[in-house]
């Protein structure tokens, strides 16, 4: 017998070797390990910033072997801009909630993508807030309930979800936009090579990356780990469809 | 480079920035201070800079967040209206010791007010301004030497303490034209450099992480003891002001920025008929300069506080001096209604014959 094991699966290198604080189930744990794995692949933990917001990944600088900025609630892309400006040659990413990114942020990454600036952006869609306990988000659907739409949201009233990653990828500046999900083997092997490719954008100084990845919550959605991934499919993905919005980037 | 100019306050607050080494400029178009901007836009680029006209205020603040957290010199510009959206950036800053440099050229207000000179904002810029119980540095230039001079102390102030700096002007200091003398900048022998921020090199090793949240026990009081010890430090080291005809004053005047324009004017004529008067003009607005006015006061019978406001420093001044008579006579102007050195000295006559 051969006691020459090959070691096929580990942690990524770029991940600390620590315990996240996510709730089970949540995907935000997965996403973070496709941000290090990207790393990994293109070996730039050591010329890597992150840019932290306000949500349930503030704590990224805990988990991520890099160098971190915190930025108030929806700047991220501001602040993001800033550091990429003073360090070009460093390789910055922000990764934001959709309450983040797509509320009180939405003027920050419009006009750091509308600018061009070369940056990598992760956006977690999980359709609610997640660490204020569950409240509607931009990305709310349509008739779901949340804390602060009980009845179910109403597109009446309420608006409709926004579909960032069709938006961002309208605008002249941005490089590339695409969405994906991690609910499955397939489409998690998809994400890890849109995670791979938002990076490469940057570190080919082909412009401003986007990429949504679609999330659950289970606590807050009120759902067991296995049925939150099963939401995913059956009603988050047939209203924000996966794929690539734009793709400008070869040069 | 000790050729005199003519320029505006606003550009020599742009140049005095430029010298200091500023090469990273974020902002956002108001009146009165767009001459700014103008300048940094004009000249940054060949000096290896970069300027960003954001899109917004908010935005602003946080590509100097940013900026500052990469260890650059960095500054915003903006006045009152968009000083207020700048807040929450300026706590996050104060919060993660971002150093970094906001001139506040102030209007009247409140709301959208006016575009006239004002010193309506003295409160929001030493009192905190945003959320925390934090504290800025903040300087008020009365000339446009000062724009100058104290845009490169700013600098200085704000990396040496880790606090953002706030030049407190108005319209007045900013619009008018008055000569400068350009000198060169010289930076502190003692200023240590920024091992604290991310460098441009990768990072091997030590991770830096530059942020404002503190959940474990004890750690956020720790760290506002911190702060307020670092306020405590500038109290003794850093107070600057300017003292006018202090040694046999009977009455002394207190004002800032271009309200100490009209009131050395005031009291030139004051002291033309007979009056024993001075004047101690804060150039430190925080750390506010209590202990020298505490001292040059001491023989004074009585302290009158001009400001073009309904009565804001004079709080300070009061604190400064709790066994003084401290009088207040001010103005919030608007357009047209600027208070003249002969309407201060009817007030510092009347004051000094009481
Ligand atoms: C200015 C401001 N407003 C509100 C909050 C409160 N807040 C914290 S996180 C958050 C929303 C987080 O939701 P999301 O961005 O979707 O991220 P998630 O937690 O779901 O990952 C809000 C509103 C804040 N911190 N700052
Ligand atoms: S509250 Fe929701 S988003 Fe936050 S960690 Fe828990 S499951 Fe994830």
């Amino acid at each position: 017998m051969n006691t020459q094991m090959k070691q096929v699966f580990s942690r990524p290198d770029s991940l600390k070797d620590v315990q996240t604080h996510f709730c089970p189930g949540c995907q935000h744990g997965t996403i973070h390990r496709l941000v290090a794995e990207a790393m990994d692949h293109f070996a730039i933990k050591d010329k890597t910033i992150g840019i932290a917001s306000v949500g349930c990944s503030v704590f990224l600088y805990d988990y991520f072997d890099i160098d971190v900025i915190e930025a108030p609630h929806g700047r991220a892309p501001a602040v993001a801009t800033g550091a990429k400006r003073v360090h070009p040659e460093r390789v910055v990413f922000a990764y934001q909630g959709d309450g983040d990114l797509a509320a009180i942020g939405t003027s920050e990454i419009i006009h750091a993508a509308n600018r061009g600036e070369q940056l990598t952006i992760i956006f977690v869609n999980n359709t609610t807030y997640g660490m204020t306990g569950g409240q509607m988000a931009p990305t709310t659907l349509p008739g779901q309930v949340t804390s602060t739409s009980p009845t179910g949201r109403d597109v009446a009233s309420q608006g409709y979800p926004m579909k960032m990653a069709e938006l961002i990828g309208s605008l002249d500046g941005c490089s590339y936009s695409a969405r994906v999900a991690v609910d499955s083997p397939k489409h998690v092997i998809q994400a890890a090579k849109a995670m791979r490719k938002a990076f490469e954008v940057q570190i080919n100084g082909a412009g401003f990356a986007f990429l949504e990845v679609l999330s659950t919550c289970p606590t807050n959605w009120g759902m067991s780990p296995l049925a939150a991934n099963k939401r995913v499919g059956e009603e988050m993905i047939p209203y924000f469809p996966l794929g690539t919005y734009k793709d400008n980037s070869a040069v | 480079m000790t050729k005199r100019l003519f320029v505006k306050g606003n550009e020599a607050v742009a140049m005095g920035a430029l010298e200091a080494g500023c090469r990273y400029y974020f902002g956002y178009p108001i009146t009165p201070q767009s001459d700014v901007p103008e300048y940094i836009a004009r000249h940054l680029p060949a000096l290896g800079g970069q300027f960003i006209q954001a899109e917004s205020e908010i935005a602003s603040i946080n590509m100097l967040l940013g900026a500052a957290a990469c260890g650059a010199r960095a500054m915003t510009s903006s006045s009152s209206p968009g000083i207020s959206l700048k807040q929450e950036g300026i706590s996050y800053m104060a919060g993660s010791e971002c150093p970094g440099l906001i001139v506040n050229v102030c209007r009247s207000g409140p709301g959208l007010g006016g575009i006239d000179a004002s010193q309506a904002d003295y409160f929001q810029a030493v009192k905190g301004g945003g959320h925390g119980g934090y504290h800025i540095i903040v300087l008020a230039p009365d000339s446009v030497q000062e724009m100058y001079d104290l845009a490169m102390l700013a600098f200085d102030l704000s990396d040496r303490y880790r606090i953002p700096a706030m030049l407190l002007a108005d319209a007045v200091i900013g619009q008018m034209k008055e000569g400068l003398v350009a000198h060169k900048y010289v930076p502190p022998a003692d200023l240590a450099e920024k091992t604290w921020a991310l460098t441009e090199k990768c990072n091997s090793g030590k991770r830096k992480v530059v942020k404002s949240l503190r959940l474990g026990d004890g750690e956020m009081e720790a760290h506002n003891n911190n702060l307020h010890a670092r306020y405590a430090e500038m109290a003794q080291r850093e107070v600057r002001y300017e003292g006018l005809h202090l040694d046999d004053a009977e009455l002394v005047l207190t004002a800032f920025g271009s309200c100490a324009r009209i009131a050395k004017t005031a009291l030139r004529l004051a002291r033309e008929q007979g009056m024993k008067v001075g004047m101690l003009r804060p150039v430190t607005l925080f750390p506010f300069p209590a202990a020298p006015l505490r001292e040059h006061c001491a023989t004074a019978r009585k302290v009158l506080c001009f400001e073009l406001n309904n009565g804001q420093m004079v709080d300070d001044v009061r604190l400064a001096l709790p066994d003084k008579e401290v009088a207040f006579y001010g103005r919030a102007p608007g357009a047209g209604s600027l208070p003249t050195p002969e309407e201060f000295l009817a007030q510092i006559r009347t004051h000094y014959e009481a």
